[in-house]
């Protein structure tokens, strides 16, 4: 079943559009990674799909209800969370604040949430009360996720999780990643890191100029030979 | 009031609203063309009256030098009370901007804001230096001879009007000139103009000494107008704020605007002054209060509705960096 | 010396509370308010407003407590007056800051707008109230209490203390405790991502404003009590507000409280030297230091 669909999204920031008639379809419980050079629109694609930018054409629809142009805290609410890629925690907050803070649309009693978060990062816990601004990036690349986690999303958007960490981190984070998918977490995953990106999707797509290029099964364009030979370094 | 009355009030109005024009140009350099947050005009102001009061009067002696005290006093002539003014408001300006113009531009605010207020308190409490909250008195006046007392203004308002004038034409020649484009650059986007911080802050540096050495020239001309100055006339009101007004009224970024938001804001002050003559006897003390009430009120209007001012920026010289 | 230090921290509490409020709406809309200082006048005139006026009116008794200079009055202006500015400064951020917001207009037009409203709560005053010192109960004989180490000191400056501490712990366990204020120091942190949180920002803009507001206003009304009223009371509390929010770290509290007091005792400690006109310049001169030696503040990462 297809959960969110983006279709002929034309948008841009100022005057000059980003992307041209872009359009992307997430399944229920499926990864899909976007790819391709810098510059190539994807992190606004994910912006739109949020409601941060508001596209000039096209719609975006949650399962079956359309949500184009929603505010971010009304589309929180229908079940999309967003990791933007820098600035993605509350520094000055606690661990365990952060956390509370990705629950503020929440009034139920959200603690169980809480504490299936601290088992999926198991390293969080013991440093609940510890200040985001000191955790290394690794950790607070975790914190960020926990914090879209808590809202029990049913599609998560991360803009290049793996961006600026250490190499054996990256692979701490993929792993998080597809422990989370397991849970049956839908996702669209921007990622720089492209090869690793398309081995965990079921689905991938190279976008280019703001424009989508291919579009394929994960192993399907990690077999292509043009896009390794263009966007996944050879 | 018969005509001559009238004629001569006229005139006056015109001397100051000039003296401010010049305010006006200094602050456009700073803010205007580089963005600079300087909202201690007023402490400018003041050095700039005081450097020529100290400059051009002789030190007292004898029985008067028990009533006035001062640091020195060198009896030269107007030109050389203008130059020491623009030049020690240079000096002051270098000195705030060493430790505010690499951080925000808040910082310089709140620094020209201390400076100016601290300059009044040091001219009120150090009598030694310029005979405390009394001031100083019997400023000359150039071309004083030339002719009768009575009709003396006409003189001045032509040499406020000239030296404004050549004011103008020199920062137009250095808005036009390569300096010129670098500022603006500056103003817009400090990364576009492909410099290094230091570079930056040089620039930024050259326009507030140049700017504040418009201003203390402005200053200089008020106290040879007034011919006495004490602390209390440099106010952050009558020193600083009006002129904020008149800059942004004309529009800042704009020579002409500068000029004519100062003759406008001072005739709409000078026409409120007869209104606020019509209150009732009880209100008639604190009608200086109502009337930078509305100014300031004007000021929001501005902010809000129409920040470019009357003639907004000029577009000439940004084509050229686009 | 004893002597000035308790007087600076005194002085330094009253400075802390606006100095708060200031890092407090510094930290999260990024612009200079240069109308703080006016709401710490507002605050105290509108308790005068409020003693000598309403509650007068009213009939509440003209009463003092023990050996304090004040009584009933007070006590049930100090709230009003606090809720009052801080609905003043709400209502400027709605009249006009939030309409600069919106039409993107940079920090230095809101700082610009600020200095306007700065004067427009001070001309509003002196027009009402006139340019004259006013007390709370003129006339009053304030004995001071003699305490250890020869330390003379009114009850109302030790009350001033209290009270002091008392908003301070209060807007702490706010801060820490409840979910509007662990949203403010939220939105403070990083506004972008409080707003993909869901957090509604502008109420908690209105929130800063209040809080803000109303703890200027409280400082105004002690040193209203502690010394007395002048229209350009407030003005005179600018520089040393921006100086203590500096050194303490803009956008942190804690660290415009430890400023507060360490300008407040800097400037009392130096009227053993100098004029005590000259305060206000010592306030200005720590300032320039800290910006020359650590810009960012006690609490600043370089």
């Amino acid at each position: 079943m297809i959960i969110l669909k983006a279709e002929d999204i034309t948008v841009g920031y100022t005057e000059v559009d980003i992307l041209h008639d872009v359009g992307i379809r997430v399944k229920s419980g499926e990864i899909v990674s976007i790819i391709g050079p810098n510059g190539a629109g994807k992190s606004t694609l994910l912006k739109t799909i949020f409601g941060i930018l508001k596209p000039r054409n096209g719609s975006v629809t949650l399962k079956d209800e359309d949500i184009t142009g929603l505010n971010p805290d009304k589309i929180a609410r229908k079940g999309i969370s967003y990791v933007p890629q820098v600035e993605n925690v509350f520094p000055s907050m606690t661990i365990q604040e952060n956390l509370e803070m990705g629950a503020f649309i929440r009034d139920d009693d959200y603690s169980q949430r809480i504490d299936e978060v601290y088992d999926l990062f198991t390293v969080l816990r013991e440093r609940k009360k510890q200040k985001v601004g000191h955790l290394s990036g690794g950790q607070r690349q975790m914190v960020a996720m926990g914090r879209a986690l808590m809202l029990d999303p049913q599609v998560l958007l991360l803009d290049e999780p793996s961006a600026g960490l250490a190499p054996v981190l990256v692979s701490d984070i993929f792993e998080k990643i597809m422990e989370i998918n397991a849970t049956g977490v839908a996702m669209i995953i921007v990622e720089q890191n492209a090869r690793e990106a398309l081995k965990m999707a079921h689905h991938g797509y190279v976008l280019a100029m703001g424009r989508n290029v291919l579009d394929d099964k994960g192993e399907a364009l990690l077999a292509n030979e043009e896009v390794g030979r263009l966007y996944l370094g050879g | 009031m018969e005509i001559g009355g009238i004629i001569a009030y006229l005139v006056s109005l015109a001397i100051m609203a000039g003296i401010y024009a010049v305010f006006c140009l200094g602050l456009n350099i700073q803010w205007g063309y580089t963005g600079l947050f300087n909202i201690g005009i007023a402490g400018f102001f003041c050095i700039g009256a005081y450097a020529t009061a100290l400059i051009t009067t002789p030190k007292p002696t004898g029985m008067y030098a028990h009533y006035v005290q001062q640091i020195f006093g060198l009896n030269l002539p107007f030109i050389f009370g203008l130059l020491g003014a623009a030049i020690i408001c240079g000096v002051i300006a270098f000195l705030i901007g060493i430790p505010t113009l690499k951080l925000g531009e808040d910082y310089l605010a709140i620094a020209t804001l201390g400076i100016a207020e601290t300059f009044r308190l040091i001219f009120n409490n150090e009598h030694w230096l310029a005979n405390g909250p009394r001031g100083l008195m019997g400023l000359p006046q150039p071309l004083q001879g030339l002719v009768d007392p009575r009709h003396y203004n006409y003189i001045y308002l032509i040499v406020v009007v000239i030296i404004m004038v050549l004011i103008y034409l020199s920062i137009e020649r250095a808005i036009r000139s390569p300096w010129g484009r670098v500022l603006r650059a500056v103003r817009e986007d400090e990364v576009s103009a492909g410099m290094s911080g230091k570079d930056i802050f040089r620039f930024k540096m050259q326009s507030l000494v140049f700017g504040a050495m418009v201003m203390g020239i402005g200053g200089a001309l008020y106290a040879h107008y007034t011919k006495a100055i004490s602390p209390d006339v440099f106010t952050p009101l009558y020193g600083t704020f009006i002129i904020w007004v008149m800059l942004m009224a004309g529009g800042s970024g704009n020579n002409k605007g500068a000029i004519l938001g100062a003759y406008v804001v001072w005739g709409i002050w000078i026409g409120a002054k007869f209104m606020t003559d019509f209150l009732p006897y009880t209100l008639k003390a604190r009608a200086p209060y109502i009337r930078f009430l509305l100014v300031m009120i004007l000021l929001e209007i501005i902010l809000i509705y129409r920040p470019q001012g009357l003639l907004g920026e000029e577009k000439k010289v940004s084509k050229l960096i686009e | 010396m004893a002597e000035l230090i308790v007087y600076g921290i005194v002085l330094g509490s009253i400075i802390s509370l606006g100095a708060i409020g200031l890092s407090l709406v510094y930290g999260i809309l990024r612009f200079a308010n240069f109308a703080h200082g006016d709401f710490l006048t507002a605050g105290a005139y509108v308790a005068l407003f409020m003693v000598t006026g309403v509650l007068s009116w009213i009939g509440i008794p003209d009463n003092t407590f023990g050996s304090l200079s004040f009584g009933w009055r007070m006590v049930i202006a100090f709230p009003i007056s606090m809720v009052v500015v801080g609905c003043v400064a709400i209502a400027l951020d709605r009249i006009l800051y939030r309409k600069l917001r919106q039409k993107g207009s940079g920090a230095v037009m809101l700082a610009m707008s600020s200095l306007g409203a700065a004067f427009i709560i001070r001309m509003i005053i002196l027009i009402i109230w006139g340019a004259d010192s006013l007390f709370y109960r003129p006339g009053l004989m304030r004995p001071a209490l003699e305490v250890p180490l020869g330390i003379k000191i009114r009850p109302d400056q030790i009350l001033i203390l209290f009270v002091v501490l008392f908003l301070v712990v209060l807007l702490h366990l706010f801060l820490k405790k409840t979910k509007m204020g662990k949203a403010m120091r939220a939105t403070a942190d990083n506004m972008e991502l409080a707003l993909i949180s869901g957090i509604n920002t502008e109420r908690i803009i209105i929130w800063t404003w209040g809080i803000g507001g109303a703890l200027a206003a409280a400082g105004g009304i002690l040193y209203g009590i502690d010394v007395q009223l002048h229209p350009y009371m407030g003005w005179n509390f600018l520089i040393p507000l921006f100086a203590a929010t500096i050194l303490g770290t803009i956008g942190n509290i804690y660290g415009a409280l430890i400023g507060g007091l360490t300008i407040g005792i800097a400037q009392q400690v130096s009227t053993a030297f100098l004029l005590p006109t000259y305060k206000l310049a010592v306030a200005f001169i720590i300032m320039i230091l800290i910006l020359l030696i650590r810009p960012k503040g006690i609490f600043g990462k370089e």
